[in-house]
């Protein structure tokens, strides 16, 4: 137990620093690693508590697709070398204190909710049934995923169709000059098109225009 | 130290989201940095779903944050595709600039 204890402290520590440092730092490429830190430990975290699927999930979806994806973005829009100051301009600073009393209200607000919670336990039937079973944690959430939850297993297979063909409707562009091949245009091609028969005279010789 | 129970793992959640909220609201740099603070945001709430889950010993929590993750990883997908367009229209995204709603 004291082994648990000191794992959770320190990938916990480890999370809050790393997503203070999201927000804080001043390099955008800087931003995308610290929000990767952030997802590993987390992903500790979760395997650790018991939720080995989502934590190899999170790993493979947060790590591996959106922090490279924002990475990517970042390197590609060039933003890393703008300059950017944390309270320098005058017209930011007055968004600081709202945005510190907000955040301050909802973590007050939210761990309020959390001691109500933990000084009436009685309100919640708790029971490890999860650990008792002898299935593994992948094998029993892929056994209600597919069967109670697949409907919207399917609805989120869609989501993610149309976030694709979204971001490809978004981001193509079509640049004039360029060559392309149409495939209508090679298909309807006949024969008269592209030949023609000629009569051809004697030292006349055949004259193309095209 | 006592023992780790539902209440640390909560309160780290909620930790992470007033981060994000914190972050949200003290950007003034590009605005893909208010993306990756609505990622911590919705880490937070997977924090939160997967330790009821866990403790309460119910997988349904864990089947949500699956979906969550799914349109987490969609919202990030577009949000970048809208800002890459509009950095290719207008040149910055810096949070500060983007004001062509104001009128």
């Amino acid at each position: 137990m004291i082994a648990h204890s000191i794992f959770f402290y320190t990938f916990s520590l480890i999370a809050i620093i790393s997503a203070i440092m999201v927000t804080a730092s001043k390099n955008t490429v800087h931003s995308v690693f610290f929000l990767i830190l952030d997802f590993i430990s987390i992903s500790c975290l979760f395997i650790m508590i018991g939720a080995e699927f989502l934590g190899m999930i999170m790993l493979i979806v947060y790590v591996g697709a959106v922090a490279v994806l924002f990475l990517f973005v970042v390197m590609m829009l060039n933003v890393a070398q703008q300059k950017n100051q944390w309270f320098a301009s005058k017209n930011s600073s007055k968004h600081i204190p709202i945005g510190l009393i907000i955040s301050t209200l909802i973590f007050v607000e939210i761990i309020i909710v959390i001691g109500g919670w933990k000084y009436k336990p009685e309100i919640f039937d708790i029971n490890n049934s999860l650990s008792q079973s002898n299935v593994s944690n992948t094998h029993s959430l892929g056994q209600i995923l597919y069967t109670d939850y697949i409907h919207v297993f399917q609805i989120s297979g869609m989501i993610l169709l149309v976030a694709m063909i979204g971001a490809i409707v978004l981001t193509f562009r079509q640049r004039a000059g360029v060559k392309r091949q149409s495939y209508i245009k090679q298909i309807s091609r006949e024969r008269v098109d592209g030949v023609e028969v000629l009569k051809v005279e004697t030292n006349k010789g055949v004259r193309i225009d095209d | 130290m006592t023992e780790i129970g539902l209440g640390h793992y909560l309160t780290l959640g909620a930790v992470i989201f007033s981060i994000g909220v914190i972050g949200i609201f003290l950007n003034r740099k590009n605005i893909i940095v208010i993306l990756m603070s609505i990622e911590l945001i919705l880490l937070a709430v997977n924090i939160n779903l997967v330790s009821f889950s866990i403790f309460l010993g119910d997988l349904a929590g864990q089947v949500f944050t699956l979906f969550i993750l799914t349109v987490a990883a969609a919202e990030a997908a577009i949000g970048l595709a809208i800002i890459v367009v509009y950095f290719r229209n207008s040149g910055t995204i810096r949070v500060e600039e983007i004001d062509k709603l104001k009128g």
